[in-house]
């Protein structure tokens, strides 16, 4: 049943993000959460354990399930509104949508609403901040708890007014009386007095077509922070008597450590040795000398040989399944026969592509401060996990979750990259030892050799269509870069796709958009394979096999902005174009790209269409949209983990290169704003057509198809 | 002892003359603005301004800038008036997470003093340096030609 549900209602969250176990689920005390207020309005919304899981916002199966909270919303004396929510600020502006959502329904201005976020000791329980789940999940459910808490400000002032329900309304945190003077604010209406209310999944919203607040572009909420520099990322915080750590790391992966000599820090000043096990770590009063102190540490490794490295790590993945990665093994998703189909097929066509493994790289590495009270622990970390981290320390230490406190400050940035708590343990082990709070920064050579990568991958497809176009056969099969967007939305009868795992030598993980970037690149790369064998126009040989409409919304809106085919390619100018869906949102990406030499390859010029449902925040959108295109281009062209013998060879800026200024093309972002239809996350699906764009553009420009991620590595 | 010019403010730093400005600033004057982001170089977080010109504070040890004017991102703003690139990154929505955006901020204004009317080959040339992991360069872009306009030539 889970199975089926999870099959058919939730889009597809892959194994890299379910593979932790599932962490506890206790509901919250009320005190806990009645503590915030003496008096005021508290409205909490609860749903039924099942469907908190799962996340999804459905009703469970049936009323006797244990009810967890989700979400709660407070109206103090003043009037100001405070939500609670697990979720995590990355840089995604879910503060700014989703308190857009909340005053749509509480008509209340902006600045009078503050969510607190991804706090475990002040919000509710969250699996976490992935998966593009905050907007359609997480945006409804707020709604639902400010559309009670308005209608119980509404009876309560009918009931102060003596007037009926329908002679009031509500403007600007206020109530107002439409046929007199009268009027009261949410804050004189709930002082003195504590009005509480559970609220359930049935509670009425808006409808997108009457939002007030959201559909407009709101500022950047607590903006002015950022560009001041006074916002506190963990890396900035500081706490009375604060020390600072480091930790000895291994010169690769896979290595142990055979000896140990640490006689060189006794003669520094305030420097600690911690050990424990295979953990080696320092603390200091500053962050200069706990580095110096661990480069004056002498250790003796022993190596892991025989390793695959960046070159050979495709066969290696191919040739070593994995059955025990902690995921259910799905069988193939088989459609009538390919065997056949190929057969009769007048073309046929069998490509195999493959991605490299690539760094999230976020531009504050990571961090976390930890302080132990008591024998309760708080760590302040960025994480888009701050409830499965309090999961793994409370592990790690042996400690009930009710001791482990884990804050998360809004962090800079993830991409997927942060679901976990590497720093967050290593802080608090230090702490442990020190018996002072200490801080711990990694450096960037640490995040790029020890936080996890995006998964890399071989995908093969065989295909056959008819000399007219259609579409009659499709085997798709991707060994370890994950099953997301591994389907096909192209009509044909007969189809065999199967996603393998594998044991991957590095560490691997979430990513933004997960394995859809991958397999939409093998899959709209070969699709123009197969355009090009039978002679036909790359767009129109996807329309003719495409029926699903907001996809094909997306692809005619794109190549139309772009003038699809009305300019002549050559003369190392090319035309590409991908489209895809991923967790809701539907893409097609056009690109222009020159390439005068294999070495100088520049994108042109690159116009998307976007759509995912109505839109909460046109210019957030927009600002997402393109950073993720911008961000793709680097996985499209050039970054790849450069590994050997377990070491990261590629572990700094220097040497892995990002997108920069001038790697920026002109860009053009077109958004469909469709209003019948609800919202999705916005994070994750536009990255995943640039690569295949960029691909079939040099190929329109060179000739010389492209099947491997980074392009410029096969060029 | 190294004395500095922080902001417009004479400070005296107890440290080695080989420290990088970037530690000096976060860890002994609690001038959080400027980030670290790769030690290097490379990526622009930590930039400060060295009478006007952005430097890395990574990688500048404190003895280059021994009595010089240094001025980080929380010397822009006057009481409560945004500085006008501040006020720029804003409006055209510049950043996402904001880690890189005091950097961005302070290379902006270096070359809008320089330049107030700065073209794209202008921008490449002097924010090259400054990566955004989010992706935002074509607001950055944005912005900065947005406040050289509203700067109208005039920068101080």
């Amino acid at each position: 049943m889970r199975k089926r549900l999870a099959d058919r209602e939730t889009p597809e969250i892959e194994r890299y993000e379910l593979f932790e176990r599932p962490g506890y689920r206790f509901a919250l005390d009320r005190r806990d959460f009645l503590r915030f207020s003496t008096t005021g309005l508290m409205v909490v919304l609860s749903a039924p354990a099942l469907s908190a899981m799962q996340e999804s916002g459905r009703r469970g199966r049936g009323q006797s399930q244990p009810r967890q909270i989700q979400a709660w919303l407070h109206i103090d004396e003043e009037g100001l509104v405070h939500v609670f929510t697990g979720k995590a600020e990355v840089g995604q502006n879910i503060r700014t949508s989703l308190a857009q959502a909340v005053c749509d329904e509480l008509t209340v201005p902006l600045d009078s609403v503050k969510l607190v976020m991804g706090d475990t000791d002040l919000t509710p329980y969250d699996r976490g901040t992935f998966g593009s789940r905050t907007t359609p999940v997480m945006a409804p459910q707020l709604r639902r708890m400010a559309a009670a808490a308005r209608r119980m400000l509404l009876a309560r002032a009918a009931e102060k007014f003596e007037a009926p329900l329908d002679a009031l309304s509500v403007v600007d945190g206020q109530v107002r009386r439409r046929d007199s003077e009268d009027s009261a604010s949410f804050g004189e209406l709930t002082k003195g007095s504590r009005l509480s209310r559970e609220v359930s999944e049935e509670e009425p919203i808006k409808n997108p077509r009457d939002w007030t607040v959201s559909g407009r572009s709101a500022a950047k909420v607590a903006g002015e922070s950022f560009v001041t520099g006074k916002h506190r990322y963990t890396s900035d915080l500081e706490l009375p008597g604060m020390l600072h750590g480091k930790v000895l790391r291994p010169p690769a992966v896979g290595a142990t450590l055979s000896s140990l000599d640490s006689s060189a820090l006794e003669e520094m000043q305030g420097v600690k040795l911690v050990r424990d096990d295979g953990f080696v770590g320092v603390v200091a009063l500053d962050s200069r000398t706990a580095e110096r102190a661990i480069r004056a540490i002498r250790a003796e490794w022993k190596l892991q040989p025989n390793q695959p490295n960046s070159r050979s790590i495709f066969e290696y993945l191919k040739s070593h399944p994995s059955e025990s990665g902690g995921w259910r093994v799905r069988p193939p998703h088989v459609v009538g026969s390919v065997e056949n189909a190929l057969a009769a097929a007048e073309e046929t066509l069998e490509s195999s592509y493959t991605v490299a493994y690539i760094a999230h790289a976020p531009l504050e590495p990571r961090a976390a401060v930890a302080r132990w009270e008591e024998g309760k622990l708080t760590v302040w970390t960025g994480t888009q996990r701050p409830f499965g981290v309090r999961g793994e320390l409370a592990e790690a230490f042996r400690i009930p979750e009710e001791k482990v406190r884990v804050i998360m400050p809004d962090t800079g940035s993830g991409y997927g990259g942060k679901h976990t708590g590497e720093a967050a343990i290593e802080a608090a082990r230090l702490a442990k030892a020190a018996g002072k709070p200490v801080k711990l920064v990694w450096t960037r050579e640490e995040e790029f050799r020890w936080a996890y990568f995006r998964p890399a991958g071989v995908i093969e497809v065989k295909s056959g269509v008819s000399k007219d176009g259609r579409l009659l056969a499709w085997e798709f099969h991707n060994y370890n870069s994950g099953s997301s967007s591994i389907r096909t939305l192209y009509e044909v009868e007969n189809q065999t796709i199967q996603f393998h795992a594998a044991d991957s030598p590095l560490r691997q993980g979430s990513y933004r958009a997960l394995a859809a970037t991958a397999n939409t690149f093998a899959r709209e790369t070969h699709m123009d394979e197969l355009a090009n064998r039978i002679g036909k126009d790359p767009l129109e040989f996807r329309l003719q096999n495409l029926k699903e409409p907001r996809l094909r919304a997306v692809l005619e809106r794109a190549a139309k902005e772009f003038d699809w085919g009305t300019k002549k390619t050559g003369q190392g100018i090319g035309f590409g174009l991908a489209c895809g869906f991923e967790k809701g949102g539907y893409v097609a990406t056009c690109a222009e790209v020159s390439a005068d030499s294999p070495e100088d390859i520049r994108i042109r010029r690159v116009v998307a269409a976007f759509e995912c449902g109505a839109v909460v925040n046109p210019k957030h959108l927009e600002n997402q949209v393109e950073g993720a295109i911008v961000q793709g281009i680097g996985g499209a062209l050039f970054e790849a983990i450069e590994f050997k013998d377990g070491k990261i060879v590629s572990d700094r800026f220097s040497r892995y290169r990002v997108p920069r200024f001038s790697d920026t093309p002109k860009l053009e972002v077109h958004l469909i704003d469709r209003q019948d239809l609800p919202s999705a996350g916005a994070g994750e699906a536009p990255i995943i057509a640039i690569a295949p764009a960029i691909g079939n553009a040099l190929f329109s420009a060179t000739g010389k198809r492209l099947r491997s991620l980074p392009l410029q590595n096969s060029v | 002892m190294t004395l500095l010019v922080v902001n417009g403010a004479r400070v005296e730093v107890q440290a080695e003359p080989g420290e990088n400005l970037l530690w000096v600033l976060r860890e002994k004057l609690g001038l959080t603005g400027a980030k670290y982001g790769c030690g290097e170089g490379q990526c622009g977080a930590c930039t400060v301004l060295v009478e006007g010109r952005p430097r890395r504070s990574c990688i500048t040890p404190l003895s280059q800038v021994e009595d010089r004017k240094i001025v980080t991102i929380e010397g822009l703003a006057k009481e409560d008036a945004l500085h006008p690139v501040q006020q720029a990154f804003l409006e055209a929505d510049a950043l996402q997470c904001g880690y890189c955006t005091p950097g961005m901020i302070l290379s902006a204004l270096a070359l809008l003093e320089s330049n107030p009317n700065p073209g794209d080959e202008d921008i490449l040339d002097a924010m090259e340096g400054n990566i955004c992991r989010c992706g935002t360069y074509p607001r950055i872009k944005a912005a900065i030609q947005k406040a050289g306009a509203n700067m109208g030539g005039a920068v101080e």
